[in-house]
């Protein structure tokens, strides 16, 4: 039987990145079409607690390799280690979900296996050995179907298109290998956390994001954020002006999400900013500018300055709790 | 120091892409090309490191005859000489990064800087590739702490740094939730991410001087890469417009729509 790898990811703090669950729901759907078993791999210093984690709907095995050496995420520690257990395991496909680590991670891994990869996969077609996959070129304006024809075939998955998996039937089993560590030539430095009471922004369900409309203004942004239980995001503009941290930019070179309910507020609505937010499923535009691109992807537009309208959006929101 | 930086043509990203209506391929008429952003951010940032720490900027770039105006645009910017690959045809991920593999090995540079993706396939893997294929170390998405505003920016400081014994580099990487700092071994593949650095226009004498400066031309037999894709493309399309939505008057409208209509509030 084929197998789909999906490798998952622990966070510097030492939990599971949720992103990891979406891209096992990715490995699950692909599994189904192709007829194959669905493994997780995991990589860390002690893995034994998140392990119990991974054993969700669907998984047949968890692979675990604990050893110091992965302690801190490394795509050179990390990619011989990956590509050895999909040798050993004789894996057909494997993947991650498309975060900061699974877009470094596997293309080393692929690169490693003289693998052909796509990018980013939002929908798995066909079944059996004919699997294509549908993923975003050109900031998202072109949805391309690719077909891989390397023996072992690697994705990323973007995290907002498939579902997070969740308990259900606990099938899987915990099989720890012995990682195949080779020695580094880079060295781990540091991390340093941007720490937010917010959500995390590809994980909200709903999400305030600001633009130069503010001028670098982002209390009424953060104000109606926290009414909302919302997590703030910027455009690039704002990102690149320095008035907000990087990490909050939403768009084709930024974050990618698809909440519930995006606002986007004083922000024109650039080709790069709406890749990121327009699978978002409710949206909402103010704009002084009745002309702005946003308004060509929102739902409900609001010609008006936020500056006089969020304020009144989050007392009428917070008489609705009452 | 010798820095390798790539300089891939794509399409200006200002331009509407359209899918042509047989799903073959994307509608060339009208468009305009560009260096890819990210690769530019490269050739500023070998520009920065060169100008600091002494030594030549090498730009690479792969495609038919016309990428000869990217090349010519790095030259400008001041990169020392450039190198061709020259092919007509489609390239993958795999094959891209086998012919700077080849040119990286022809060349020896201490650094190669590549932008994290190109803005036409945002694959975001031919660096991560050649790392591999080469050997070295990587570190992808390279950012700084300093902001586009800072004074580091506008004294063209290089933010990567390069050890007092010029045998590793140290980079900030843009990640999930922060920033993660790595140290290097030189040699090795750096990936740029857009808040790296502000490219620098090319000047009237940059221009003047690109126009003797050497292009060296290869092509993929004389490397001897087999560039027969492994990626196919089978089929592309538009992504589904959004219905079109409403303009509302006021904010107790808007209210009113979250709630009883989109259900979101």
């Amino acid at each position: 039987m084929p197998i789909v790898l999906i490798v998952a990811e622990q966070q510097p703090d030492g939990h599971l990145r949720k992103a990891t669950l979406n891209a096992i729901s990715a490995g699950r759907t692909l599994a189904e079409k192709a007829g194959a078993e669905l493994h997780l791999a995991l990589l860390s210093k002690d893995p034994s607690k998140l392990a119990e984690e991974l054993k969700v709907q669907g998984v047949k095995a968890v692979h675990t390799a604990a050893a110091p050496e992965l302690e801190h995420y490394l795509a050179e520690v990390y990619a011989p280690v990956i590509a050895g257990l999909v040798q050993e395991l004789k894996a057909d496909y494997v993947g991650m979900a498309s975060t900061a680590m699974g877009k470094d991670l596997m293309p080393r891994v692929a690169a490693r296996l003289k693998a052909a990869m796509a990018t980013d996969v939002m929908a798995f077609n066909g079944s059996g050995a004919d699997i294509s996959f549908t993923r975003p070129m050109w900031a998202g304006n072109v949805f391309a179907e690719v077909k891989l024809t390397t023996p072992v075939k690697v994705f990323s998955a973007r995290a907002t298109e498939f579902p997070a998996s969740t308990g259900g039937q606990p099938a899987g089993e915990v099989k720890a290998f012995t990682p195949k560590l080779e020695a580094s030539k880079t060295k781990f430095v540091d991390f340093k956390e941007v720490k937010s009471a917010r959500p995390e922004l590809t994980e909200a369900r709903v999400v305030v994001s600001g633009g130069r409309g503010t001028k670098g203004d982002f209390k009424e942004i953060e104000a109606l954020a926290d009414e909302l239980g919302a997590a703030v995001g910027a455009s690039r503009a704002v990102c690149d002006a320095g008035w907000v941290p990087n990490d909050l930019q939403v768009g084709q070179t930024g974050k990618v999400v698809a909440p519930q309910l995006y606002i986007a507020a004083g922000i024109s609505g650039a080709i790069q900013h709406l890749a990121g937010m327009k699978s978002s499923k409710t949206i909402v535009a103010i704009n002084k500018d009745p002309e702005a691109p946003i308004f060509q992807v929102a739902d409900y537009g609001l010609v008006a300055d936020l500056f006089k309208v969020l304020p009144e959006l989050r007392e009428a929101l917070h008489k609705l709790k009452e | 120091m010798k820095i390798l930086v790539t300089a891939k043509r794509v399409e200006d990203p200002e331009s509407k892409i359209k899918v042509k209506p047989d799903g073959s391929g994307i509608v060339q008429e009208g468009l305009k090309y560009k260096i890819n952003p990210f690769d530019e951010i490269g050739v500023e940032e070998g520009l920065r490191l060169a100008a600091k720490h002494g030594g030549e900027v090498v730009v690479v770039s792969i495609g038919g005859k016309e990428v000869q105006e990217q090349l010519r645009h790095a030259l400008a910017m001041g990169a020392h000489r450039a190198v061709w690959v020259n092919h007509t045809g489609t390239l993958d991920q795999l094959a891209l990064a086998g012919l700077l593999q080849k040119v990286a090995e022809k060349e020896k540079p201490d650094m190669v800087i590549l932008g994290k993706q190109s803005i036409d396939d945002d694959q975001n893997q031919v660096g991560q590739y050649l790392a591999e294929f080469l050997g070295w170390s990587q570190a992808t998405f390279a950012s700084k702490v300093e902001s586009l505003e800072s004074e580091q920016e506008k004294n063209k400081v290089p933010a990567l740094q390069v050890g007092a014994d010029g045998k590793t580099v140290r980079v900030v990487r843009e990640v999930d939730n922060g920033l993660a700092t790595l140290e290097c071994a030189l040699p090795a593949v750096v990936t740029t991410d857009l808040r790296l650095n502000l490219p620098r226009y090319a000047s009237l004498p940059g221009i003047m001087k690109a126009k003797s400066k050497p292009i060296e031309e290869l092509t993929p037999e004389k490397l001897g890469v087999d560039v027969t894709p492994k990626i196919q493309v089978l089929k592309m399309s538009s992504p589904p417009p959004r219905k079109a939505g409403i303009k509302v008057p006021d904010v107790a409208t808007l209210v009113d729509k979250l709630r009883n209509e989109a259900k979101a509030v």
